[in-house]
C-alpha cells in the first residue's frame, strides 16, 4: 500500500488534534506515515504511534526552525522524492497552506486548499477532494491531475481515532538550500495563554460581536464559554474596536473554524463572518435584531438581550453540573 | 526602491458567486467587479513605504480579463505609478500554480526591490499565490505582515502567527504580504482620479512572457473541479424571542442537543 504523507502540526513536539485528524483520514487512503520538522520529536512519538504513524521522518536538523515556512516544504520534497507517496496531507492553516503551495511547485503537483473530505478516487484520479465554498453554499469534488497530489484538510473535518502503528523512526538528513533561508525569524512573540482550547481545534466556540458593547461585555461570553469547556471567538467589529485579541477574530480574514456548536453572540452575520464558521455543525445566536442575517444560518436562536439570555443560561448550566 | 504590488480584480463580496455550469469555474459575469479587498491593504502599504524613501516608485501587476484594466486604474488613482497587466484569453481558468507562474515570470522582466501582495483573494480563498511566487523567485519569503519596516536594504516584518507574531527579517529583493489590520487604505482622491488617466499601463500577452497557451488556464490547471452542486438550503431553525425565559430555553436547546 502506498504512503500517505502527513506533515505533524506542533509546537516543540506538542502535536496539534489536527494531526490526529489527519493521520486518521489518511489511514482511509494509504499507509499513513508522519513526517515531523523541527526540534522536540521525543515528545511527540507516542502520539504519532497511538494514531496510527507506522513511520515517522524525522528532520531535526541546525535552522530548521528559524526560517519562515520554506524549511518544511524543502523536508517534506525530500521525502516525497525518496519514495512514492499516494498523497501529501497537511493542516488547512495559513502556514499549512503556504507550505502546500510551496511544496507543490517544487513537486510539479496540483494542490488543493480547504478540503472537508478525501476520498479514493475512480478513473484517473486517485484522490478525491471536497470542498465547500461561496460560505458554504456549494460543494464541490476536485482531484488533483498532475504529480503527487497535496492537499490541505481543515481541522476539525475527521473525527481523529487512535489505532495503533509501528511509529517507526526514520531519519531525514536536508541541508536547506540558500532560498530557503532567504526570511529568518529573529524572535517570537507569544501572547498570553488563556486556558482554553485553541480556537480553530475547539469542539464549541462561543463568540461576540459589537453587540456585546465593549470590552466589559466579552466578561458574560467568557463565563459562559469556561462553563462549556469552549474557546472564543469574535468578530472583526469586535476586534477592530479592540475589545478582543485579534488572534481570536473568526472570519475571511481570522480564523476558519468548524466546531460541533458555535454560538455567535451580538454578531450580525456579514458575509466574511460567515466565511469563517458556516460549516460549524450546529449554529446558536443571541441577538437583539429579529432581522439580523446570522438568523438565516441558524439551528438555534433567540431574539434579545445577550446581557439578559448568557447570564441566565450560564446560571442555567452551572446549576445542571453541580 | 522599486515596488511592485500584485493585485487581482474579484467579485464583490457581498455579491452572490456561482460556478459556470460548462465548465466549473467562476461564473465572473454574474456578479460585480472590484478590486480584491485584501489587496487595497497592499497598495496601501506600497503607496506609504514609497512616500517614506524618495525616489521610490510603486507598479501594479494583475493578471484578468481586459475588464481587470479597472482595477489597475483604481490603484493608479489611490498614487501608484504605473501598470502591468498580464491578459490573454489562455489564461481563463487559471489555478493558484498558473497564476503563480504568470505573475513570477511578469515580475522576471520587471526590475524591483519588494513586491507586495495581499494575504488572500476573496474568490479563490487560497492563500498560497504569496508562497508560490516567493518559491519560483528563490525570494524571501515575508508574508501575513501586521507591520513593515525597510532599513538600509533589509526588510523587517512582523508575521501575525497563532500564538502571537514572529519577527522575521531579510535582505532585499523580497516577497511581503500584507493582513488587513496593517492599514487603513486611502480613497483615491478626484485630483487622483484625473492624474490616473494619464499614467502608464503596460500589456502583456503569455508570448511577451514566453509561456505557452497549455501552461495556463484551464488546459494548464494541475487540480480540476470534478462536479458540483448546491448544498440543499438549511432547513430553517428555531427561533425564539425572549421573553425573560430565553437563557432557559437556550440551556434546554444545548442539553437536548446533547451539547452539555
Ligand atoms: C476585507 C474584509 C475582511 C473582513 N474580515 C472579517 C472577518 O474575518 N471576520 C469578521 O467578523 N468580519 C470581517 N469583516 C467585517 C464584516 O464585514 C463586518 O463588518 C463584521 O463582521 C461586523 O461585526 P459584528 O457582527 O460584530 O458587528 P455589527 O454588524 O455591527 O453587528 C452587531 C450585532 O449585534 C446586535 N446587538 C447589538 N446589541 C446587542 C445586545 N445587547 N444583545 C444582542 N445583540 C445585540 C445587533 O443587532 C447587530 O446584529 C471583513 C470586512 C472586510 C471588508
Ligand atoms: N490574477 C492575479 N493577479 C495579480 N495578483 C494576484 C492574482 N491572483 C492572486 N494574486 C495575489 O495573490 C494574493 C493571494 O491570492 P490567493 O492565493 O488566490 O488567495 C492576492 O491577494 C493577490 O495579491
Amino acid at each position: 500500500m502506498a504512503e500517505v504523507l502527513v506533515l505533524v502540526d506542533h509546537v516543540d513536539g506538542t502535536v496539534k488534534k489536527v494531526t490526529t485528524e489527519l493521520l486518521t483520514l489518511a489511514r482511509t487512503l494509504g499507509e499513513p506515515a508522519a513526517v515531523f520538522v523541527g526540534s522536540g520529536f521525543e515528545a511527540a512519538r507516542d502520539k504519532l504511534a497511538e494514531f496510527g504513524a507506522h513511520r515517522v521522518y524525522v528532520a531535526d536538523g541546525e535552522g530548521l526552525d528559524d526560517y519562515v515556512v520554506a524549511p518544511k516544504a524543502e523536508v517534506l520534497a525530500q521525502v516525497v522524492g525518496q519514495g512514492s507517496p499516494l498523497a501529501v496531507l497537511l493542516a488547512s492553516t495559513a502556514e499549512g497552506k503556504e507550505v502546500a503551495g510551496r511544496l507543490a511547485i517544487k513537486l510539479g503537483s496540483g494542490v488543493i486548499t480547504d478540503a472537508i473530505a478525501v476520498e479514493p478516487g475512480t478513473g484517473d484520479d486517485a484522490l478525491v477532494a471536497t470542498q465547500s465554498v461561496f460560505g458554504g453554499s456549494t460543494v464541490v469534488h476536485s482531484a488533483v491531475t498532475r504529480g503527487v497530489p497535496v492537499i490541505t484538510v481543515r481541522p476539525n473535518s475527521t473525527p481523529p481515532v487512535a489505532l495503533a502503528g509501528a511509529g517507526e523512526r526514520v531519519d531525514v538528513a536536508v541541508t536547506l538550500s540558500d532560498a530557503a533561508k532567504g526570511a529568518r525569524i529573529t524572535d517570537r512573540t507569544v501572547a498570553a495563554r488563556t486556558g482554553r482550547p485553541e480556537l480553530s481545534e475547539a469542539a464549541i466556540v462561543v463568540s461576540g460581536g459589537r453587540g456585546v458593547g465593549g470590552p466589559e461585555g466579552f466578561a458574560p461570553v467568557e463565563e459562559l464559554a469556561d462553563t462549556l469547556g469552549a474557546a472564543v471567538g469574535a468578530s472583526r467589529a469586535a476586534t477592530d474596536a479592540g475589545w478582543y485579541p485579534h488572534q481570536f477574530q473568526v472570519g475571511q480574514t481570522g480564523k476558519t473554524v468548524s466546531p460541533q456548536l458555535y454560538m455567535a453572540n451580538g454578531i450580525s452575520g456579514a458575509i466574511q463572518h460567515r466565511a469563517g464558521m458556516q460549516t460549524s455543525k450546529t449554529i446558536v445566536v443571541v441577538n437583539k435584531d429579529p432581522e439580523a442575517p446570522i438568523f438565516e444560518i441558524a439551528d438555534f436562536g433567540v431574539v434579545g438581550d445577550l446581557h439578559q439570555v448568557l447570564p441566565q443560561l450560564t446560571a442555567d448550566l452551572k446549576a445542571r453540573k453541580a | 526602491m522599486n515596488i511592485v504590488v500584485c493585485v487581482k480584480q474579484v467579485p464583490d463580496s457581498w455579491a452572490e458567486k456561482k460556478l459556470s455550469p460548462s465548465d466549473r469555474t467562476l461564473d465572473r459575469e454574474s456578479a460585480d467587479a472590484v478590486m480584491n479587498e485584501l489587496d487595497e491593504y497592499a497598495v496601501e502599504e506600497a503607496l506609504r513605504l514609497a512616500e517614506a524613501n524618495e525616489g521610490s516608485t510603486v507598479t501594479i501587476l494583475t493578471m484578468g480579463p481586459a475588464k481587470a484594466g479597472e482595477t489597475i486604474r483604481k490603484a493608479l488613482s489611490m498614487g501608484a505609478d504605473a501598470g502591468i497587466h498580464v491578459v490573454d484569453d489562455s489564461l481563463h481558468g487559471s489555478d493558484a500554480v498558473a497564476t503563480s507562474a504568470v505573475l513570477a515570470k511578469a515580475l522576471g522582466r520587471t526590475p524591483f526591490d519588494l513586491v507586495i501582495l495581499g494575504t488572500e483573494s476573496t474568490d479563490a480563498r487560497m492563500s498560497v499565490v504569496p508562497a508560490m511566487v516567493a518559491e519560483r523567485l528563490g525570494l524571501p519569503q515575508l508574508t501575513f505582515a501586521g507591520k513593515v519596516d525597510i532599513a538600509g536594504g533589509t526588510v523587517t516584518v512582523q508575521r501575525v502567527t497563532d500564538y502571537g507574531y514572529d519577527t522575521v527579517e531579510a535582505p532585499l529583493p523580497a516577497l511581503v504580504s500584507v493582513v488587513e489590520k496593517i492599514n487603513e487604505p486611502r480613497y483615491p482622491s478626484f485630483k487622483g482620479i484625473m492624474a490616473a488617466k494619464k499614467k502608464p499601463v503596460a500589456t502583456l500577452t503569455l508570448a511577451d512572457l514566453k509561456l505557452s497557451a497549455d501552461e495556463v488556464g484551464l488546459a494548464g490547471a494541475w487540480s480540476v473541479a470534478r462536479d458540483f452542486a448546491a448544498r440543499p438550503p438549511k432547513a430553517a431553525g428555531t427561533i425564539v424571542k425572549d421573553d425573560g425565559d430565553g437563557g432557559h430555553q437556550l440551556a434546554e436547546f444545548l442539553v437536548t442537543s446533547k451539547f452539555v
